[in-house]
């Protein structure tokens, strides 16, 4: 089953590799993973996209939160939770034709051209991990990717849960 | 929280507050001190030479000159294991870093305080490929419970301060602290401020257990018809021994401790039924198997212990104490969880238990011990001494009592390992020093000069095989630098014997690779060093040898003792079986 796991940690050096290292050392699966400093910039939060059944997810809670410098772990998925990931695209477009057709699909998917040059476009496009991958599905048939990047999925708790240190 | 209040010490001089002004160098041995660090076991070289520098001429911190970094983590790893104090280990960059790696996995398995001081090339150096650099952080990551890459002279002090903390606070473990050469500069003064407190907003072990839990355990246990008490090293960590005895003997509940916790409850005291697990005893096992009620303390439900988890004590309700909320349903699901220290939380259980009536107790596990005693008068432990050789178990046996049964037994890996497990009951925690998690060959003798280190009066013995003694041996040399009067029981099968069994068994004899052709002459080999050795080849001749041996009270001595190469060590849990599913010998089954 797939998890979202949302990790505070201390922003130090060494505490990423840290938890990566676990990850590997350990045989859990890592899908995707995001991290940055929080609005306070001692800290960081990190968000792992990870498989497992109930055992191997509380294990990997457990030994993650064991981790010196992590103050506080959960599994998002646990509850009702808001997920994003942004995407950035480069499609390449044959004629005009298809850059009409790769237009429209992007205002379907409520993305956005971030750049354009007469034989490509970049699309900036938000959501969850399953609307990402059916608008590369999408756009694949119109158009041709040339390349993509993916953060990885972010996510917070909704309603009052909040993890704070 | 704050992060990491440290307030300063600042020293009052006519009323003006004075802040100590020191090379980074001299920072780490007064960091040393003020955290009470005695002894430190290490090995000079290029990146440490500022640090040995500030070792020289000084008393309060004694440097244990080893031959091999990899042994002077292990005394480290005996000198904690002995007392509870955090061992310490100083090496330097590169290949002085990397041989210690062994000896922290092996400390990190075990649950072993230590703090490892580490030179590394200096800050504008790292990275690239300096001479001797290898990035200690990252090698030693998956072994350490945490390390710290200092980056400037004045943060020493306080990464002095948190490693040890870290390391001997919650579920123990080795922490790594390496030092760039520019950081501990003797050339250049800096403030000196030792952190009067560690605080730390990520790290708060808990220690005592929840009162709920504490309450529902203790309700399965008083009504339990079949419980057994199952203790690991944990509850010598935090020296629980007495409160574990205690508890026992108030409810009147049969225990049975792991490889790591023998010594936690007495050895020789009737309620003992012996080790548990793949070399454990029958009754140890059986007890385990058949139990409606299993209390773990400080024990982890290891592959050694359970063998096959789908077939593990099937009647039982777990209770499970353990400092590490990680270490619960790891292997083996439990049913109450308790987080906390075992020493809390068997007090808190006191707190929380009501008047115990011993005639009821007995009678309410009166067929329970019927049924143990059963099982124990098979004596699992007996062995043939019929055949003109001496018999490993039988050099235990006289090691014991020339002991008196109160030594520092410190053992390396193998059938002798066992054989002294099974064969000398330890009545008290840290006296049975070995490498239970990480099995390693090469830890016995440094472990034992650990100990005697720690205990320069008490009796260290190091059982040993002609293969892991090998591993350390150039610590004979230290050993007569310092005096250090072990004494090295080697059973001596001319063989790599836990090798040579398992092929006997599960590769009908083939003894691939697992005999020992040219071994060196020991006792002159020990002579060479400036010490005792003593060859026993004879049944009869063993406890005179063993006695002159413990005679020789100042003196290191090396006995070399010839023993029946074809003994096995039994009992045996069957691959893939349950807990009791035992071979008793070569030819029986339980
Ligand atoms: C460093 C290391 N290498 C290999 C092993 C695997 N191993 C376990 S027991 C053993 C044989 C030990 O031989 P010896 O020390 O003579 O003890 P014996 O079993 O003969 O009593 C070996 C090779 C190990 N435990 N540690
Ligand atoms: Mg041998």
């Amino acid at each position: 089953m797939r998890r979202i796991i949302s990790v505070l940690m201390e922003n130090e050096p060494g505490a990423l590799s840290r938890i990566i290292g676990l990850f590997s050392q350990r045989a859990y699966n890592v899908d995707s993973l995001c991290v940055a400093p929080i609005d306070d910039s001692s800290l960081s939060r990190l968000t792992i996209t990870t498989q497992g059944d109930d055992k191997v997810i509380e294990q990997i809670t457990k030994q993650v939160n064991k981790l010196i410098d992590v103050l506080k772990i959960s599994d998002l998925t646990e509850g009702s939770h808001v997920e994003r990931e942004l995407m950035l695209v480069k499609v390449g477009t044959r004629n005009e034709n298809s850059r009409a057709e790769v237009k429209r699909t992007v205002e379907i998917f409520r993305g956005k051209i971030v750049d354009v040059t007469p034989k490509n476009y970049t699309i900036e496009l938000t959501g969850t991990s399953d609307k990402l991958d059916a608008f590369v599905q999408t756009i694949g048939q119109t158009g041709e990717i040339i390349e993509l990047s993916r953060t990885g999925v972010c996510g917070l708790s909704r309603g009052e849960k909040a993890m704070r240190p | 929280m704050p992060v990491c209040a440290i307030p300063i010490q600042p020293i009052k001089l006519m009323g003006v507050f004075l802040v100590e002004m020191m090379s980074g160098a001299a920072m780490v041995v007064r960091a040393l001190k003020d955290v009470g660090v005695k002894h430190v076991f290490g090995y000079p070289g290029g990146a440490v030479l500022d640090i040995y520098d500030a070792l020289y001429a000084q008393e309060d911190v004694q440097h244990i000159l080893v031959r091999h970094e990899q042994a002077a983590a292990h005394m480290a790893d005996g000198y904690a294991r002995a007392t509870g104090q955090t061992g310490t280990v100083l090496v330097t960059s590169g290949p002085g870093a990397t041989n210690t790696i062994t000896g922290i996995a092996t400390a990190y398995m075990d649950s072993i305080p230590m703090v490892v001081l580490s030179g590394q090339v200096p800050s504008m150096h790292i990275g690239e490929d300096a001479f001797q650099e290898t990035d200690m952080v990252g090698c030693s990551r998956p072994i350490v419970k945490h390390s710290f890459l200092v980056k400037r002279a004045i943060d020493i002090p306080e990464a002095i301060a948190k490693a040890y903390y870290i390391a001997n606070s919650g579920r123990p473990g080795p922490v790594v602290v390496d030092l760039p050469k520019d950081t501990v500069n003797v050339q250049e003064n800096h403030p000196y401020r030792f952190p009067e407190k560690v605080q730390m907003r990520s790290y708060n072990p808990t220690i005592k257990g929840h009162l709920g839990q504490i309450k529902k355990a203790l309700k399965v246990l008083l009504k339990a018809k079949r419980p057994i008490v199952y203790v690991g090293g944990g509850a010598i960590a935090c020296d629980a021994s007495p409160l574990v005895t205690e508890l026992a003997e108030k409810l009147k509940l049969p225990v049975t401790n792991t490889l790591m916790g023998l010594g936690a409850f007495p050895g020789d005291h009737p309620q003992f039924l012996g080790m548990l697990g793949m070399h454990g005893t029958v009754q140890a096992n059986k007890t385990m198997h058949n139990a409606d009620c299993i209390l773990a303390l400080g024990a982890r439900f290891d592959d050694r212990v359970t063998n096959n988890v789908q077939k593990f004590c099937p009647h039982a309700q777990i209770i499970h104490v353990d400092i590490d909320p990680a270490s619960i349903s790891k292997t083996i699901n439990v049913h109450i969880p308790v987080v906390g220290s075992v020493k809390t939380v068997l007090t808190q259980f006191f707190e929380q238990m009501h008047e115990i009536d011993e005639n009821e107790r007995k009678d309410q596990l009166h067929d329970w011990w019927e049924q143990i005693e059963a099982w124990r008068s098979r004596d699992c432990l007996a062995y043939a001494k019929d055949s003109g050789l001496i018999k490993p178990q039988q050099v235990i046996e006289s090691l014991y009592k020339h002991t008196q049964g109160d030594a520092f037994i410190t053992s390396d890996v193998g059938q002798h390992q066992m054989f002294a497990a099974l064969y000398y009951p330890f009545a008290k925690p840290r006296r049975w020093i070995n490498s239970g998690g990480l099995g390693t060959m090469g830890f016995g003798l440094p472990a034992a000069m650990g100990v005697q280190v720690a205990h320069p009066d008490a009796v260290v013995a190091c059982v040993t095989g002609d293969g892991s003694i090998q591993m350390n041996i150039q610590e004979l040399a230290t050993c007569l630098q310092y005096g250090m009067p072990v004494k090295i029981i080697s059973l001596n099968n001319r063989a790599l014997g836990m090798v040579r069994q398992w092929q006997d068994m599960n590769y009908k004899g083939r003894h691939s690779h697992s005999y020992m052709d040219s071994l060196p002459d020991f006792v002159k080999l020990t002579e060479a060093y400036g010490h005792v050795g003593i060859k026993v080849e004879k049944p009869e001749e063993l406890d005179d040898a063993m006695a002159r041996c413990f005679a020789l009270k100042d003196k290191l001595v090396f006995m070399d003792i010839a023993v029946d190469q074809n003994e096995h060590v039994y009992p045996m849990q069957i691959k893939y079986g349950a807990m009791d599913d035992m071979r008793l010998s070569k030819t029986e089954r339980s």
